[in-house]
């Protein structure tokens, strides 16, 4: 029997999805005897060619790591999903655009603009940006160019199955490659990951506490047992789909989101607005004035930032909307 | 634009004050802007929303978002939460790229037919003003490109 084919393709990654698959340990070794790699640029000398030269369809199990956020990470989600049987989006990025979608909150240009010109640690006096094609004496450059919108896999492909997390969960990549390689998968569309919150793996205590005020994680040390939010820290929790076994509440750092947003919930962001809103304030606030009020929700510093922070292309909104003519 | 421009309204509405209110302004034979399409539901409490950001995703030019005087829920702290979430949400919507003054909140109660009119003329006024709310489009285009 001939062992099936592998693939692992970076998008606009970090590698650590990467890490995440490492961390396997022991079973690592064993998934990487089980299979043929196809291409895995990370850890393997394979080149994009080698990957073209493959018939259409003959890789089993594709991971796909990142958001796609060029003309090139683009062309390579077209080629993964040409190529692959089973494309699985791989990590937040991959499944809702994760971190470098945050560059839509800014247009193009003035992301170039910050990034090659603005900073205070850059000398640039001829404003230089990248650009697609550069012409040098006798020959031609050509680098990958900046996507208006960064996107998420499932917004230039069809995705078969998901695994989010910033990195995935060891569990859940654990169980996504056993059951792609005992061929037992799910059917398509299938979310590897909890269908409950994070809420629900969470061990602190809810006392259903209102909280008058919101406070940066960095001011105090909360208590161990108890609710973070309770204790006037946004946790994405409510609206963070479960799956991680709520690691990072337990270890004391409030939930940011990471596994994307819960089952029943369209839109990540608008579901923590939801939650939050009902836990600030009074239950029932007679006598208490707009400016009262509005002085508490003054103190979210950056509700887009902190809702979507890892799921701004798949949110409703997708970007935001500069001033326009 | 300009001249020929229409605002498209959405107002979401408590079943027990403030559709109770437009009632009463039709009844009261009170003469307020067509530009309303209005959705009724149980208690501004029910407003998820998901509802306000999809009718701007889908072409709302403004959400005008209506429930019971503080203190008279029907279902007691309904109309509080509301408050709170609008709040965040105008600040979110901001960040968005969507101005201000397109999402607003009032109190109307049962009784307030001719409040309800008034808001509603003044409200269709500033939207006007703003113009139309060009990421519906925008988004349609992008979504044409995947």
């Amino acid at each position: 029997m001939t062992k099936p084919m592998l693939a692992i393709i970076p998008g606009a990654n970090c590698a650590g999805c990467d890490y995440s698959l490492l961390d396997l340990g022991e079973k690592a070794v064993e998934v990487l005897m089980a299979v043929n790699i196809a291409y895995w640029p990370t850890a393997a000398d394979l080149k994009l060619e080698d990957l073209e030269k493959l018939p259409d369809g003959s890789i089993d199990i594709v991971l796909f790591e990142g958001a796609v956020n060029n003309d090139e990470t683009e062309e390579v989600a077209k080629l993964a999903r040409k190529k692959a049987k089973n494309l699985i989006a791989f990590g937040a990025c991959a499944c809702f655009g994760g971190i470098p979608g945050l560059a839509n909150v800014a247009s193009k240009d003035s992301i170039l603009q910050k990034a090659y010109v603005k900073t205070l640690s850059t000398v640039n006096q001829q404003g230089t940006i990248p650009h697609k094609l550069t012409r040098l004496a006798d020959e031609e450059l050509t680098i990958p160019e900046f996507l208006e919108t960064v996107k998420s896999l499932g917004q230039v492909v069809n995705v078969d199955y998901y695994l989010p997390g910033c990195p995935p969960p060891l569990k859940l990549v654990a169980e996504a490659l056993a059951a792609a390689l005992s061929g037992k998968l799910p059917p398509k569309g299938t979310v590897f990951g909890s269908m409950k919150s994070v809420c629900d793996e969470c061990k602190r205590v809810r006392e259903n506490k209102r909280i008058m005020e919101i406070k940066r994680y960095h001011q105090f040390i909360p208590d161990p047992e108890r609710c973070l939010l309770e204790q006037s820290i946004i946790c994405m929790g409510p609206a963070t789909r479960g799956g991680c076994d709520a690691v990072c509440p337990t270890m004391s750092v409030p939930c940011r989101g990471c596994m994307g947003p819960t089952p029943e919930s369209q839109d990540q962001g608008a579901r923590m607005l939801s939650a939050l809103s009902s836990v600030v304030g009074l239950e029932v606030e007679t006598g208490v004035n707009d400016e009262e009020v509005r002085k508490i929700i003054a103190q979210v510093k950056d509700p887009l930032g902190t809702f979507y922070r890892y799921g701004l292309p798949k949110s409703i909104m997708r970007r935001a909307w500069g001033v326009r003519e | 634009m300009g001249e020929n421009f229409e605002p498209k309204i959405v107002v979401f509405a408590c079943n027990w004050c403030s559709y109770a209110g437009m009632d009463l302004a039709g009844t009261s034979r009170i003469q307020y802007p067509h530009n309303l399409k209005v959705i009724r539901l149980m208690c501004s409490g029910r407003i998820n929303p998901v509802y306000i950001l999809e009718a701007f995703a889908n072409g709302a030019d403004g959400v005008l978002v209506t429930g019971c005087h503080p203190g008279d829920c029907h279902y007691i702290s309904g109309n509080y939460k509301t408050r709170k979430r609008v709040m965040l949400l105008e600040r979110l919507l901001e960040q968005f790229g969507i101005e201000k003054g397109r999402l607003r909140l009032e109190w109307v109660s049962a009784s307030e037919g001719e409040k309800f009119a008034n808001i509603a003329k003044e409200f269709v006024e500033q939207i006007r003003k703003l113009g139309p709310n060009r990421i519906a489009e925008e988004l349609r285009k992008e979504v044409a490109v995947v």
